[in-house]
């Protein structure tokens, strides 16, 4: 059941390569999406998303993803939804408080973490608290329309 | 020690330039002086007298007092009532909020609402799963963690404006505080986390029960070498053992509790092993007190808060030091016609 959320943790290092280019695709497929309508896009683009992530990290859809700042593994498989490390329960075989058959998804986060190249400093940054109104939307599209806006230069008024 | 400018019980102190709260146990801990504070377990009852006959066991030798949040998941009077009904005869509370049961704008109108009931001290907390519990049907609410908590309450008091951004009048003059557990795994990440903490915010740690001096130790050096010493107030948590068999109870059932062999054997070896139980907390108190960085001691004697006035006497971490207590400062005044 946790197998391939394993297999993501332990191949953190080559997923962040594979995601710093995808970013890259995302970011400079902006115009695509725009001239498609972002609005129009959010379903199909949500769906595939839940499928590809669901597959890989038992994703949840916060549509704010931080697997990049946690090591390749989902904080909000943590039962009590921490975006920012273990809390103190964690078993001593390394396993969740709440759920004792899996394995604390922050244990497998750092040492996800220690894999990366980025990721490494990624996950001492603190994360903000999540904005519940994006659960089941794209963080993919979010982050195209972030990035996209945010890089280019102001114009001015 | 007692402040020149000690005001009437329940009054705020003046805050001191550098300080951010009115309160005593920000105050004691940036005098320098080795703190003491202590759990109140939060009574099953609504009966204020409840929690005064609870507070007063400590009257003397603790410098504040901790109102727990439904620990364990478990239903008690709420921390915001036991930390108001303390403030009514001065003692200082430290009110810990849980993310457990309630989301952002129950938890920011309870800042906002216990700092206007003169509470000074917030811990910020995640909270136990709700499975731990009396009510395991409950729903888990963890809308904020622990960290965007101390994030939010910061932002209150120091941006005077609640997450949304919206302006508030008066900021709660809160000393935010933390826990920390340097005795969970990854033991690798754990100072860490810390550090993380104080960047949100944490001005105070109290840890988890230390049983395990060596591992706290390495937690402190780490803890060095990331620079927070001086940044954050470490206050260790204590607690006695009753017996051997509770402490084997302890760290299976409950989690996060970790107790080396040594300990449960020196506790089971004993002929009175719930005097022993207390004799091994003063010991581990006696070292623990000469780590550096170190500010202080917190006391969890879950059901056996009475014995807390004795390990901290016999331990001597106070030098003779009485915090406030309600009375403490009275003179004995002779009625007149008796003079």
């Amino acid at each position: 059941m946790y197998l391939m959320r394993g297999w993501s943790v332990r191949h953190a290092r080559g997923l962040e390569v594979f995601y710093a280019a995808f970013e890259r695709v995302l970011v400079a497929l902006h115009p695509v999406f725009k001239a498609i309508g972002y609005q129009r896009l959010e379903k199909p683009v949500a769906g595939v998303e839940k499928l590809v992530k669901g597959f890989l990290f038992d994703c949840q859809m916060c549509g704010q993803c931080a697997l990049s700042s946690t090591g390749m593994s989902c904080p909000m498989n943590c039962p009590k939804n921490l975006r920012n490390g273990p809390c103190g329960g964690v078993r001593a075989n390394g396993n969740c408080e709440v759920k004792p058959e899996m394995r604390c998804v922050w244990v497998d986060a750092y040492e996800g973490s220690q894999r990366m190249v980025e990721g490494k400093q990624a996950i001492k940054v603190v994360q903000f608290a999540v904005d519940r109104r994006l659960q089941d939307k794209s963080s993919w599209l979010k982050l195209a329309r972030d990035k996209a806006g945010a890089d280019k230069p102001k114009v001015p008024a | 020690m007692k402040f020149e400018d000690e005001p009437v019980p329940g009054y705020p102190l003046p805050i001191l330039p550098g300080h951010t709260s009115p309160g005593r146990l920000e105050r004691v801990l940036r005098s320098g002086a080795f703190v003491v504070t202590s759990e109140l377990d939060p009574p099953d009852s609504a009966d204020p007298e409840d929690v005064y006959r609870r507070a007063r066991v400590f009257d003397g030798y603790a410098d504040a007092i901790n109102a727990t949040d439904g620990s364990g998941a478990n239903c008690h009077m709420s921390s915001l009532a036991v930390c108001a009904l303390l403030t009514r005869k001065g003692y200082a509370p430290v009110m810990q909020i849980s993310c457990r049961d309630k989301n952002r704008i129950a938890i920011q109108g309870d800042i906002l609402g216990g700092a206007a009931m003169g509470v000074c001290n917030m811990l910020c907390l995640t909270g136990d799963g709700v499975q731990a519990g009396d009510h395991p049907q409950a729903k888990p609410v963890f809308d904020l963690d622990c960290m965007s908590l101390l994030e939010i309450g910061r932002t209150l008091r120091d941006e005077h404006r609640f997450q949304s951004g919206r302006k508030i009048t008066f900021a709660p003059r809160v000393f935010f505080g933390a826990a920390a557990n340097p005795f969970g795994l990854p033991y690798e990440w754990r100072a860490e986390r810390l550090a993380k903490k104080v960047q949100a915010g944490a001005q105070f740690v109290q840890t988890q029960y230390c049983y395990d001096v060596a591992r706290l130790r390495e937690f402190m050096r780490m803890v060095e070498d990331l620079g927070l010493l001086g940044k954050v107030f470490i206050l260790v948590g204590v607690g006695p053992l009753r017996s051997a068999k509770a402490g084997e109870w302890m760290r299976t059932h409950v989690p996060g509790i970790h107790i080396p062999d040594s300990i449960i054997r020196r506790v089971a070896g004993a002929e009175k092993q719930a005097a022993e139980g207390r004799q091994v907390c003063i010991d581990l108190i006696q070292e623990i007190r000469e780590i550096k960085g170190v500010s202080g001691i917190h006391m969890m004697a879950y059901r056996q808060e009475e014995s807390v006035a004795e390990i901290i006497q016999k331990s001597g971490v106070l030098a003779g030091r009485v915090p406030w207590y309600p009375g403490r400062d009275q003179e004995i005044q002779v009625p007149k016609e008796l003079a």
